[in-house]
């Protein structure tokens, strides 16, 4: 094997923070997009047809590019942002514009299913429209939510891996320096293991917070 | 304490204009349980809505306990809506949250202290009969529990009105009689004023005061439940009590109009109130050549009133008829013949 244990324990680390970092910061910003695409479609809270259309096309635009094309394209932005354009913290950044637009989307999803009567129910107790998000639409579309999120964490964890293809390093970045160029098929298989023990994992902590929380 | 003045809705569809509403006028006393009939789509729903402005009346006036709601500013017509409680057909629960966190969320929404919420929902949820259930969550009740929990809701922040929107709708008969009986009871002890929208005329029957019937978006007729049941002035009103009364002339009876002879006649006799005790029938026959047979009959009890509808053969000569009919009419009871062709 061409690596030592060091190493992919200090790759693994790298994607760990990659997703983690990633997701915070589009967790973020889906919050708020996919609240506003709520909120301003047509009969809700703020309606505002400008709003809603032009964020709709904005979240498509992005969501069309591949995450290949989309690291390479905003290489600017990125050496803007984080001052290099090469490693982990580069590689953040287009992993936020990647996930941020699928997260609004997922967030918009579970908000939308909240039922309507409940909002209206909302309305009737005199609720103010902070009131109405905080309290009604979160709290009830929280165990949907979680779900979303869960499948944007995994998300993130294949476009990690994708970043590796440039230099972003993490477990992705191994598997392709070594295991596919290198043909270390050793470490081949051991970063995809890693990798799917990872999802398995992700997975069944999402499905069993949400669960808990729906409580059925 | 409601008072709708040439209320309009309209809703622009993308092919033409729907009226849901269409210059209602209604007046509803504090205190009172006013009922509001009417099919699917006769606009009963934009008329409860009007009420708390969900939905805001596109021309008129609408005013609960002395205020202007239209005239209102958001934050003020917030203030408002807290005395203005609503209960829903599909009661509206947080599912994610238990029956105390239901019961609290207007008082919290309110920014009542913490130790007085807990007073408040232990004190509602005893009334509504559910002080066990505080710590259940919604999909772990019955519908009827989940109605009073939505009940309770709506009391919490101490509401002088209490709209309820199909509220016995999705209830099975029993349920809805208990949630019937619930409401009579809130109305009684916090001298609330109901306003009950429902398609049900059992629901008018059961605790309404008065009613109005809702046709196209139009009050066609409005007035206290004994009248509207007794003397339904529209055929639709009339339509909604024969749900409920089955004051159908039976096929058996026009059966008897074809072979009858010329000596019997066939009478409808209407018994409101204080006459429903009267022995009429016997009277007639003991002081008129009549022979009284009754071949149809229903009593029931509106608003703990007695009232009855007979249909009944007098058999006889005709002046001897005609003056017991007489002396029907002069009880005040409505009597009418029943011909041959009104089937």
């Amino acid at each position: 094997m061409l690596v030592n244990g060091q190493q992919i324990v200090e790759a693994l680390w790298e994607t760990i923070v990659m997703v983690g970092v990633s997701l915070l910061f589009s967790f973020v910003i889906g919050l708020i997009l996919g609240i506003l695409l709520v909120v301003t479609r047509k009969g809700h809270l703020w309606e505002n047809k400008a709003v809603f259309t032009v964020l709709n096309a904005i979240i498509n635009v992005f969501r069309s590019i591949p995450f290949i094309i989309l690291m390479v394209a905003v290489i600017p932005f990125t050496r803007l942002v984080v001052g290099t354009s090469i490693g982990t913290a580069a590689a953040i950044v287009p992993m936020i514009l990647y996930a941020g637009p699928y997260i609004a989307r997922l967030i918009e999803n579970s908000l939308l299913e909240v039922d309507p009567g409940v909002m209206e129910a909302a309305q009737a107790m005199g609720a103010t429209p902070k009131q109405i998000i905080m309290r009604f639409l979160i709290p009830e579309a929280l165990s949907s939510l979680l779900l979303g999120i869960t499948i944007a964490t995994i998300g993130l964890v294949g476009a990690s891996a994708m970043a590796g293809a440039v230099g972003g390093g993490g477990l992705g970045d191994l598997a392709i320096t070594y295991g596919y160029q290198r043909f270390d098929t050793l470490v081949m298989i051991i970063t995809v293991g890693i990798l799917v023990i990872m999802v398995q994992g992700l997975q069944s902590t999402g499905n069993f917070i949400s669960k808990k929380i729906r409580r059925r | 304490m409601i008072t709708f003045e040439r209320v309009s809705k309209i809703y622009n569809g993308k092919q033409q204009q729907i009226k849901a509403l269409d210059d209602v006028n209604l007046h509803i006393e504090k205190g009172e349980i006013f009922g509001v009939i009417g099919f699917s789509g006769a606009g009963k729903s934009s008329l409860i809505r009007c009420v708390n402005l969900l939905e805001r009346p596109s021309s008129g006036k609408v005013t609960v306990n002395n205020q202007d709601l239209l005239s209102l500013s958001p934050k003020d017509l917030r203030e408002a809506k807290r005395s203005i409680g609503m209960i829903f057909q599909h009661f509206n629960l947080l599912n994610a949250k238990t029956v105390f966190a239901n019961v609290a969320m207007p008082l919290l929404l309110a920014n009542v202290p913490k130790d007085e919420v807990k007073r408040r929902v232990i004190e509602l949820l005893e009334f509504v009969g559910l002080k066990d259930k505080a710590d259940n969550y919604p999909d772990q009740l019955s519908g009827g529990q989940k109605q009073r929990v939505g009940i309770a809701r709506a009391l919490a922040t101490k509401p002088k009105v209490l709209l309820c929107d199909e509220a016995t709708s999705a209830l099975d008969p029993e349920t809805t009689k208990s949630i019937l009986q619930l409401l009579k009871k809130i109305n009684e002890e916090y001298n609330l004023t109901i306003l009950i929208i429902t398609h049900e005329m059992g629901v008018i029957r059961e605790i309404c005061d008065k009613v109005a019937v809702l046709d196209e978006g139009k009050v066609v007729e409005a007035g206290s439940v004994f009248e509207v049941f007794a003397q339904p002035k529209t055929e639709i009103a009339h339509k909604f009590v024969r749900s409920v009364m089955h004051d159908d002339i039976p096929r058996s009876v026009y059966e008897l109009l074809k072979v009858r002879d010329q000596r019997q006649k066939i009478y409808r006799i209407v018994f409101l109130g204080e006459s429903t005790g009267r022995p009429l029938l016997s009277e007639i026959a003991k002081q008129y050549a009549v022979d009284v047979n009754v071949l149809f009959g229903s009593i029931t009890e509106l608003q703990g009133t007695p009232f009855g509808n007979l249909i009944v053969k007098l058999d006889g000569d005709e002046n001897e008829i005609n003056r017991a009919i007489m002396h029907i009419h002069q009880q005040k009871v409505t009597v009418k013949e029943v011909l041959a062709d009104v089937s």
